[in-house]
């Protein structure tokens, strides 16, 4: 490979041939491809977004990719994550997207960086790329990956998606605004679920992380209008897509006053107390579902109360269960007895806790939580109710 | 001011759909009248006190309300208020 004047890294006639469809684009010939030849991406997440994101950036010649992930592959996540294969279930993501990745174009320089990004390895592996692009699916990394790009002036390209909606910008270029702009401080925990909570559809982070990939390509090339200081929401049931305007925040403690001068506990910002359900709340009395198996067995006189949705009985059942949502509790108290014993279960155990907190709260004192949910129910005690 | 609220998916079943026609003659007079008429919605959108929270972002057509006086911003007959919460999944 041969530098030229401008510094950037030639192409062989591989090469060539391979990115002829962009070579033919005014936008792009080879100066621009050379650009992104040189450019260095690094992927926060090889998941649902991650997915689209490391395939099309690497399809596109992204001279070297990095990737953060420590998580390993499991079957729920083949629904979107098309990164990853059937066969790879188990194996950890990021050796799965290496091969993957290298299969779609062997030119690509892949880094793995097999670690949860904190507070204390962010400044380090940031600083070694040209952009960043976000396809975490948490808070505390959504704002880890904020500020770290705000104080080393890295533009981050954001995508975030629920159900069946999604939101894509571009923060922290050099007078865009930032994540904080957008929103100052995240939601308490467990007012907002999760992908795993709340589920998604398979073909939405397809939808926004082609477009976190186009923007990141349009960045690494300077051209076109960028979606920085723009906030781009996408509405996959109604399929309708609008963009609204995202300020700059001149309060903003990050890219405004920066009074946040370097990285914090962003668990702890994010109101997550180590050693605590994830929902953030105190620990409820819980009851294993080996414990509770005993307990129908033994014929004793309980009631078993199911939080999910009605849609979820159709998934996966405990029999015996008697179904009130979660968000109905309130207006279902007064048809439970406060005297008898009462276990209450949903898929995980994590509705079920704020169940169980909720009934603490209204004078109950006899209440258990099944720990682990249905999913731990089907590991120790009942392998025919399916995990979902 | 008859304005339009429009909630994202995940917010619209403790209403009685999307796009809610509301009254008032700013924003903050909109979603009171909104969290009247659907209790169960009220607290999604607002504190206790009714003031803004920082992780959900109101627009007014397509303007953020902050840089418009926040909850204070009014607002005129067909305009649109955009309620963004914020999502993290990826």
């Amino acid at each position: 490979m041969t530098a030229t004047l401008t510094g950037l890294p030639g192409l062989d006639h591989d090469e060539i041939l391979r990115y002829s469809r962009h070579l033919i684009i005014p936008n792009v010939g080879m100066e621009g491809q050379r650009k992104l030849k040189a450019a260095r991406v690094l992927l926060i997440g090889a998941g649902g977004l991650g997915s689209p994101l490391a395939l099309y950036l690497s399809a596109a010649g992204v001279g070297t990719l990095g990737l953060v992930d420590f998580d390993v592959v499991d079957a729920t996540n083949l629904q979107r994550q098309v990164l990853h294969g059937t066969k790879d279930v188990g194996r950890p993501k990021l050796e799965s997207a290496r091969d993957r990745i290298l299969d779609v174009n062997p030119n690509v320089n892949v880094e793995l960086h097999e670690t949860r990004l904190t507070s204390a390895n962010a400044l380090d592996i940031i600083r070694e790329y040209d952009i960043v692009i976000d396809g975490t699916d948490n808070f505390p990394t959504r704002y880890l990956t904020n500020d770290a790009c705000v104080l080393l002036g890295k533009p981050n390209v954001y995508g975030s998606i629920f159900r069946f909606e999604g939101q894509a910008s571009v923060f922290a270029t050099a007078d865009g605004p930032c994540y904080r702009c957008l929103f100052r401080e995240p939601p308490p925990p467990g007012l907002v679920p999760s992908c795993a909570e709340g589920g998604v559809l398979g073909v939405l982070p397809g939808l926004i992380g082609t477009i976190q990939a186009t923007e990141g390509i349009k960045l690494l090339l300077g051209i076109g209008e960028t979606l920085a200081g723009r906030l781009l929401l996408v509405d996959a049931l109604q399929m309708k897509f609008r963009t609204v305007k995202l300020r700059k925040d001149p309060e903003c403690p990050a890219c405004g006053t920066h009074e946040i001068r370097e990285l914090i506990d962003y668990e702890q910002f994010c109101g997550i107390v180590p050693g605590l359900a994830a929902d953030g709340g105190n620990s409820v009395p819980e009851i294993t579902p080996v414990e509770l198996a005993a307990k129908v067995k033994r014929h004793d006189d309980f009631d078993l109360i199911d939080v999910r949705e009605p849609y979820e009985l159709d998934i996966a059942r405990i029999e015996g269960a008697r179904l009130i949502p979660l968000a109905t509790l309130t207006d279902a108290l007064r048809t439970l007895d406060s005297a008898r014993d009462i276990v209450v279960h949903c898929r995980s155990g994590q509705r079920s806790a704020k169940a169980v907190r909720q009934l603490q709260a209204a004078g109950f004192r006899k209440v258990w939580n099944l720990a682990g949910g249905i999913l731990r129910w089907s590991d120790d005690v009942d392998p025919s109710v399916p995990k979902y | 001011m008859t304005v339009t609220l429009l909630l994202p998916t995940v917010l619209a079943k403790l209403a009685d759909g999307q796009e809610i026609e509301a009254q008032g003659e700013t924003v903050g007079e909109v979603i009171a009248d909104v969290a009247t008429r659907f209790p169960a919605l009220a607290p999604r959108l607002r504190d206790e006190a009714g003031n803004p929270y920082p992780f959900v972002t109101f627009y007014l057509n397509d303007e953020d309300i902050r840089f418009n006086g926040g909850f204070a911003a009014r607002v005129a007959d067909g305009d649109e208020v955009t309620v963004v919460p914020a999502i993290a999944g990826g």
